[in-house]
């Protein structure tokens, strides 16, 4: 089913007296394909909820429209647009057994949609192997780890069919481990139901790793939307650089000149047709190369080995941060003895931003 | 370990001084006045050992008014109120505007004394040679006949007294509610909303599971409070309660000790060995049926 919204807009009021409305989703456009796993990410605050609780039903907008493939689904009660939610705590019946959590919502099927008790246990036992949880029907949540709470969560979602099925930050009250494994489970679910999936997250490696497609917010404001490479390859603003990979984009400050790239003094690229002046200048950590006469000089801090990774910390002085990372291959460990280390820079990996809105201004470096 | 030992009765010898002097000797003592016939507390003298109390006690028809009266009041108004506390305080936690105001107003009756609202309930309910009352006005409002709530029929009395009982005891409950109602994580009927659960239904299968504890613990303390009811009635009915049949178990021990026909501690510690077995009981039932029924 294709999500649509349009024009989405949800303002609170805001605290107190005279305070401003606070916009928690500003003017969304959104056009979720059929059968994806999309990603709503963006920092905590950002109203990723908000927007996720606004497909749900469980708010309803200020302005703007809902549509679930041709129906506007804006004015319908949550219970009638066919949407599953996973709650961030899961929120599973306590007092009720796993098999009676997940008979729950069929049970509340009334007239022509009511289903016969082996039906409602058949679909069940269905939505349990799917997630994998036959074995437990019959305990409490309290008695289940929280990846089994979470798997029954998901069943309960996904027993009455939704056309929709949305998640809350379904993975962030696990562990890492758990994390790692579950989220291969939310993927093999998604592209075995096919049933369009929106989850929230602030977590960008969990956006990155499993959705087809991600949202990226901030201050309730779509910043980008596009397949994870490409919003990481190319992303259009300063915000969306910062907020994707880690370890994270490095920032500098920089300007154009003749056709040159400069960071600080050093001449770095060729970047023939930027026009002239500052810029922000953003560099991922995989962007660096060392070479014995590379543009970039800079000081040379230490070197970690975490696992596969090797990093190199050093520092320059047109950088925004005290100290800059740079992930290089294990293959050719740079020698700092001299205190200075240099680097070149690989083209596709730098960015430029612009000093007042943070817009990233194309450049080729040819 | 046998060192810890020692230290954690250190620990816990000055509650167990107080608790064994105020607490477990009386009611020893009491068990052993149960059995004593003709106990004199002055002179510290009985005639002999044996059943004769409780058999006295149980053949006593003050005994059998004030049982039957402390039964008809657990079982009216036990239910009543903790159904209509649970009403109320649903009722409350479903509305926004006013609600601290409502609720001020229904914890009002709490800090109230139980004899100024005993005397207000006379004023309203009794009959007397120049006013029918506030009640019985109302009553003939509608076409019915007065009827003398304080010295009339006995099922106008108790219909007062239980009416009485239910209003004073009704705030805790709401009290008690209204905060376990609080407490269910709003995610509970999110979900159910989501899933199209009637409100019905989100009622019986969320709410009421979800504060079931709170319910039997209103419902337990509540049966204990009632089966020791006495200041009510005397609110309402003056100290000769025997001669309005309204007695109580525990006014009829009063009796027994410091009332008119008083002077028998023997019969009221048989009267109060009773009580104690039928509290005792009716929990332990309780506790068997929370057992299938209350979660967690």
């Amino acid at each position: 089913m294709k999500v649509v919204l349009k024009d989405l807009t949800k303002k609170f009021p805001g605290q107190g007296k005279n305070a401003p409305d606070v916009i928690a989703v500003n003017n969304f456009n959104v056009e979720i394909p059929d059968g994806k796993l999309i990603g709503l990410l963006g920092p905590s605050g950002c109203g990723k909820s908000t927007a996720l609780n606004l497909i749900s039903g469980l708010l309803s907008p200020t302005a703007g429209r809902i549509f679930f493939g041709e129906d506007d689904v804006t004015d319908l009660p949550p219970e009638n647009r066919g949407v599953g939610l996973v709650f961030q705590n899961y929120a599973l019946y306590p007092h009720l057994t796993v098999k009676q959590n997940i008979l729950f919502p069929l049970q509340n099927l009334k007239g022509e949609d009511k289903l016969s008790k082996e039906e409602m246990l058949a679909r069940a036992y269905d939505a349990a192997k799917l997630v994998q949880i036959e074995g437990l029907m019959d305990r409490k949540p309290k008695a289940l780890s929280g990846g089994q709470q979470q798997r029954v969560a998901i069943a309960r979602a996904l027993v009455k069919m939704p056309r929709v099925l949305l998640l809350d930050e379904p993975l962030s009250n696990l562990d890492a481990r758990l994390r790692l494994q579950t989220r291969e489970e939310l993927k093999r679910i998604q592209q075995k139901t096919k049933i369009t999936t929106i989850f929230v997250t602030h977590d960008q490696e969990e956006a990155m790793s499993i959705s087809d497609m991600i949202i990226v917010m901030e201050s309730g404001v779509i910043q980008q939307i596009g397949q994870p490479q490409e919003v990481y390859d190319q992303p259009v603003n300063m915000f969306v650089a910062k907020f994707l990979g880690t370890p994270p984009i490095n920032m500098f400050t920089g300007k154009a000149q003749g056709g040159r790239l400069f960071i600080g003094e050093d001449d770095v690229l060729p970047a023939p047709g930027t026009p002239d002046g500052g810029y922000n200048i953003g560099i991922r950590p995989e962007g660096f190369m060392p070479a014995e006469n590379g543009p970039l000089c800079c000081a040379f801090r230490r070197i970690e080995v975490m696992g596969r990774d090797t990093s190199v910390i050093f520092s320059h002085p047109a950088a925004e941060a005290d100290a800059v990372r740079a992930i290089i291959s294990s293959a050719n460990k740079p020698d700092g003895a001299s205190g200075k280390i240099r680097f070149a820079l690989r083209p596709d990996k730098v960015f430029l931003f612009d000093k007042t809105d943070g817009k990233r201004i194309a450049f080729r470096a040819e | 370990m046998e060192k810890n030992n020692a230290k954690g009765w250190l620990y816990l010898l000055p509650a167990i001084l107080f608790l064994g002097v105020f607490m477990i000797y009386p009611l020893i003592d009491v068990f052993v006045y149960s059995f004593e016939e003709g106990y004199n507390s002055a002179s510290q003298t009985f005639f002999g050992v044996g059943l004769y109390n409780y058999s006295y006690v149980l053949h006593d028809p003050y005994f059998l008014q004030a049982l039957k009266n402390t039964f008809l009041l657990v079982i009216i108004t036990v239910p009543l109120s903790t159904g209509l506390a649970l009403l109320i305080s649903t009722g409350l936690s479903s509305i926004k505007k006013l609600r601290n105001l409502f609720q001020t107003v229904y914890f009002l009756p709490y800090v109230t004394n139980t004899l100024a609202v005993g005397l207000v309930f006379m004023i309203l309910f009794k009959k007397t040679a120049y006013t029918d009352g506030l009640v019985n006005l109302m009553i003939n409002w509608f076409g019915g006949k007065s009827v003398d709530f304080i010295d009339g029929p006995y099922w106008a009395k108790m219909f007062v007294l239980c009416f009485y009982t239910i209003w004073i005891v009704m705030p805790f409950k709401v009290l008690i509610l209204t905060s376990a109602l609080a407490s269910v994580d709003q995610n509970y009927y999110n979900a159910a909303r989501i899933d199209g659960t009637s409100k019905f239904r989100i009622f019986t299968r969320i709410t009421l599971p979800l504060i079931s504890p709170m319910i039997f613990y209103l419902v337990i303390t509540g049966f204990i409070g009632a089966f020791k009811a006495y200041s009510d009635a005397v609110a309402l009915f003056g100290t000769d309660l025997n001669a309005a049949e309204m007695n109580t178990i525990v006014g009829y021990i009063y009796d027994m000790l410091y009332g008119n026909s008083g002077g028998y501690p023997s019969f009221a510690s048989a009267a109060a060995i009773i009580l104690f077995a039928i509290v005792l009981t009716i929990t332990c039932i309780n506790l068997i049926i929370s057992k299938k029924h209350v979660h967690y």
